[in-house]
């Protein structure tokens, strides 16, 4: 790479427009939202983030992230298992609707679960007698999270089951292993990296979710109001700089997030080779 | 060693062993059977039902009412040809964006090359509506540019056309330029001063024109925010990363040789560009292009905080359907919600075509390529 | 290679004419933004079909006039921010207010217009299911056991904090003492299941999705939704409401840049000729005018409307103490997390 430098083109214009592009369009906004924040003394900037009602949201943000997570994990893993080792009809269609989540209007996902889960909605009349509540509630915010976050696990650990190398399933089912042995000592520990990765980009796309979270969850103050709606709420009250101090949280949560996802990836990387 | 490398071998003994594979991989019927259902009750609940229900609602009153929906009412009618603005531009924006970071990140070394493709991903882990009220702080009318803006904001028009016209010009003479430096005569003699010169006589000329011509308008407001600059820019900081984050293996993957070979055969950064480069990423550059493009059209969040809600004026189709929620036209909602549905599905058809041609998911953040085979 | 010149030549000057604005300031058109808040939709639509014409008569200016709509603090929110509002008919002076701080409304803007800048009143009034199965007629039916109640959001809807205003307002003002009155509330928000951010959000829930057995919402809201369901709800008037304000002004920073004062101004005063409130009558909005509120008296049922300065000194102060931070809002509801 080092001698490409003196041989291919356009690198310094190349280099100087995406610095100057990123900076205009990402580290601009993100930096005014630091410096608008930055205007509130320590005293104010922790008042405006601690509150009972921000920290409820906080914990509803990354508790329901969490929790949709965990749930993603097992499905994931069950449904890229499925997809990988058995054939049934229409397995082609069933493994691009997986897809959908990533592709769908988050708007779209929102206005309909809504509309499906409430008592007269197509679940909803079979759900709420037997009292499951999945609209306008914590639940609610949960299933949608689980729709978002439902290609991350399966397309993580899809290639790594297909890349599977069947010798040490063999060896072990020679070795007089149980499926289930075989599955939990040979393949689980090769699969984890890629499992923890899945979790781990399901869990933070949730944390960012706005669009559908807004039309199931009700929105009420410490019950299902999730952070970024606080934030709009704390606009609402002419109050910027508290606003974006929480922006500010939301922020270094969710970037250190992504650095600890590539730093995961790396090590996972590096685990399978 | 894979299933090719086994059959590879001799037919007989690679009968053998495949035999006894699948039996050491296979499961028992009950075990299958079980986990085949748990995977087609959750993709039908989660995803198919939603997708039945749209369609269902949005077609309820027929076909007649489902179209005059879309395109009788003209402020719907107006969101879809927005959406189909905002889209583009923004798409294209990062387009740009997208292979020229590449082309830095993925050809080149330099000091903060992490750093940067670090910083690509920032936008992901923005929350939408932070997105959109980052903008306001800086353009609206409290913010650091607003004041500015709304007295004579057209005066910045001058300075950033000729500022991409420069730019372009500087690019043109680059892409020119021949790749052997002993075929570089005339104007082609001293690169770095040429282009510098291209591109401040372009900047001068243009700027030029636009005093001269008084093409803008003196002591006006230009609207940022609450307009169609304030949407594309919230939907292009979205989609930032979609292009960038798949071109950039697929042009390591793909590796330099070609391109080294071509240049030192004497073809200019352009020739380089259109007969090796293009055609080694399209696909990849076809898959990021409309992912890139399903989540601008899709995007509610951030265009919620800086859009203003002005019926028939600034209302994209995700907002479009909300308002029409609350106005109590449930079909027209969901005529709009199918409509990017559908584009929804055809974003996934087009995909699943491409993914025979790029081995990689995109979609997702971080460096998560799988390894090619 | 002159073809390519060419090709760029083109497409800059494309750019340059895309991003021209249209010079074309012929005074015969002109486009004012009217800011307002959500259940106004059908309203304003009248309203400016009849206008429109009208003015053009008048004066020969073909006027366009864009509707906005929104919950009432955001749509203050984003004036604040510079969307070009030239009027704003938002649901409270809280809001109104909080646009001229910031410079942009002139001081004493209450004055500007007759009676105090309303046009028209309104107040909260309750929507039931079909018969009223659960027999509500007054507030401290809706704290009755099994009852589920549908109001949005304090905090960020003007019928949100409204309705807290109304609830307090029907305890204090009928001689309750203030302790009941934190008991009432605390028991009302026990029975309301969601909490939408704005006024059609929860009416939306109400109708459409079939959540709740009582809406308490804005009288022309009510009876719209009773006019369009076919029977499937009823409206009932509480014996007590709040009398609620929405003021209309000009955005004066707006109107005097734009030169669209003189159209603003008239729209406005529109709103206060007998075509005017004839219309903002029909839409269940009370008319400021005595003889045409009289003439439409079957429409407007004479219930004892307090005044917000009977429950605390006025909007704004009521909303400091109920809805910020640290109110009694929070305070009920946090006791109601413990529950």
């Amino acid at each position: 790479m080092a001698t490409n430098r003196k041989v291919l083109p356009g690198f310094s214009l190349a280099l100087g427009y995406t610095v100057f592009y990123l900076g205009f369009l990402v580290l601009m906004p993100v930096a005014a939202c630091f410096l608008k924040a930055g205007s509130l003394s320590f005293d104010e900037f922790w008042k405006a983030v601690w509150t009972d009602r921000a920290r409820s949201a906080y914990l509803l943000t990354f508790g329901a992230a969490a929790i949709a997570a965990v749930v993603n994990l097992f499905l994931g893993l069950i449904i890229s298992w499925v997809l990988v080792r058995y054939s049934f009809p229409g397995k082609k269609f069933i493994d691009s609707l997986v897809d959908l989540p990533l592709a769908l209007p988050t708007a779209v996902a929102g206005l309909v679960y809504s509309s499906l889960y409430v008592e007269s909605g197509w679940l909803g009349q079979y759900l709420v007698p037997i009292g499951i509540e999945a609209a306008y509630s914590r639940l609610a915010i949960v299933l949608v999270l689980i729709f978002i976050g439902l290609p991350f696990v399966v397309r993580t650990v899809q290639p790594i089951l297909e890349d599977l190398d069947p010798e040490s399933e063999e060896a072990a089912a020679s070795l007089g292993a149980t499926r289930w042995q075989s599955f939990r000592s040979v393949i689980l520990p090769t699969l984890l990296p890629a499992l923890i990765t899945g979790f781990a980009l399901a869990f933070a796309r949730g944390i960012g979710e706005y669009g559908a979270v807004v039309f199931v969850s009700g929105n009420m103050p410490f019950r299902t109001e999730i952070a970024p709606i606080l934030i709009v709420a704390r606009l609402e009250e002419f109050n910027y700089s508290e606003a974006t101090a929480i922006a500010v949280v939301l922020l270094v949560i969710s970037f250190a997030m992504l650095v600890l996802i590539n730093m995961l990836e790396r090590w996972s990387v590096r685990h399978e080779h | 060693m894979s299933i090719d490398a086994i059959s590879r071998k001799a037919p007989a003994e690679a009968a053998a062993v495949t035999t006894k594979i699948r039996k050491a991989q296979e499961d028992p019927p009950l075990v299958r059977w079980g986990l085949t259902f748990v995977t087609l009750a959750v993709i039908g609940i989660l995803v198919i039902i939603p997708v039945v229900n749209v369609f269902t609602v949005a077609l309820g009153h027929g076909v007649g009412a489902y179209l005059d929906n879309l395109f009788a009412n003209k402020d719907t009618f107006h969101a879809i040809k927005l959406t189909l603005t905002v889209a583009p531009i923004a798409v294209a924006a990062n387009l740009v964006f997208g292979i020229s970071a590449a082309w830095a990140i993925a050809r080149f070394s330099f000091p903060g090359r992490a750093l940067l493709t670090a910083l690509i991903d920032l936008p992901f882990a923005v929350s939408p509506v932070v997105a959109g009220l980052s903008f306001v702080l800086i353009f609206g009318l409290q913010g650091y540019f607003g004041p500015f803006l709304r007295e004579d904001g057209y005066s910045v028009m001058p300075y950033l056309l000729s500022g991409i016209g420069a730019l372009i010009g500087g690019l043109v003479y680059f892409l020119l330029l021949p790749g052997n430096p002993a075929a570089r005569k005339g104007v082609w003699k001293y690169p770095w001063a040429a282009a510098i010169a291209i591109a401040a006589v372009t900047f001068a000329v243009l700027f030029f024109l636009q005093q001269y011509f008084e093409v803008w308008p003196r002591n006006q407001s230009l609207k940022v925010i609450f307009a169609l600059p304030g949407l594309v820019l919230a939907t292009a900081f979205v989609t930032f990363p979609f292009i960038a984050r798949e071109l950039i293996p697929t042009m390591e993957a793909v590796g330099s040789d070609e391109e080294l070979a071509a240049v030192t055969l004497g073809a200019n950064g352009w020739q380089m560009f259109r007969h090796i480069t293009v055609p080694n990423i399209k696909w990849g550059l076809a898959y990021g292009l409309i992912l890139c493009n399903a989540r601008a059209m899709g995007e509610f969040g951030a265009v919620y905080v800086v859009s203003g809600h002005i019926a028939g004026k600034t209302d994209t189709m995700p907002l479009r359907i909300e308002k029409l929620f609350q106005e109590f036209n449930l079909e027209g909602s969901y005529a709009v919600a199918s409509v990017l549905t559908l584009l929804a599905i055809i974003t996934l058809v087009i995909k699943t075509r491409l993914e025979r041609k790029v081995p990689a998911s995109a979609a997702l953040p971080g460096p998560m390529k799988p390894e090619n085979k | 290679m002159i073809t390519r010149i060419g090709i760029f030549i083109a497409i800059f000057g494309l750019l340059a004419g895309l991003g021209r604005p249209l010079k074309s300031s012929a005074q015969e058109e002109l486009t004012i933004l009217n800011v307002s808040y959500d259940p106004t939709r059908e309203l304003w639509r009248d309203i400016n079909a009849h206008f429109i014409p009208l003015y053009e008569k008048q004066t020969g200016t073909k006027l366009d006039i864009d509707q906005s709509h929104g919950g009432s603090s955001s749509q203050a929110r984003a004036v604040i921010d510079g969307l070009d509002a030239d009027v704003v008919t938002i649901a409270s002076i809280i809001d109104t207010d909080a646009i001229r701080e910031k410079g942009l409304i002139k001081d004493g803007w209450v004055e500007e217009l007759p009676n105090r800048s309303l046009p028209y009143t309104s107040t909260l009034v309750f929507i039931v299911r079909k018969g009223n199965p659960k027999g509500i007629k007054d507030w401290p039916d809706l704290v009755k056991p099994g009852v589920e109640v549908i109001t949005p959001n304090p905090k960020t809807s003007g019928n949100g904090y409204l309705t807290f205003f109304s609830a307090w307002g029907s305890v204090v003002v009928r001689g309750g003492s203030e302790q009941d009155a934190v008991d009432y509330v605390t028991q009302l928000y026990r029975h309301v299941p969601v909490l939408d951010s704005g006024a059609r959000g929860a009416t939306t829930t109400f109708v459409q999705k079939k959540i709740g057995d009582v809406n308490v919402a804005w009288e022309n809201e009510a009876n719209l939704q009773v006019q369009q369901s076919n029977g499937a709800l009823e409206i009932v008037y509480p014996p007590i409401s709040l009398l609620a304000e929405p003021h209309v002004t000009l955005v004066d920073a707006n109107v005097d840049r734009k030169g669209t004062r003189a159209a603003a101004q008239a729209y406005l005063e529109f709103l206060y000729s007998d075509e005017g409130q004839e219309i903002i009558a029909k839409h269940f909005y009370r008319p400021s005018n005595r003889e045409i509120l009289e003439k439409y008296r079957d429409r407007f049922p004479n219930i004892k409307l307090f005044n917000i300065t009977e429950i605390a000194e006025n909007f704004q102060a009521a909303h400091k103490r109920f809805i910020s931070d640290g109110g009694v809002f929070d305070t009920i509801y946090q006791t109601k997390k413990g529950s």
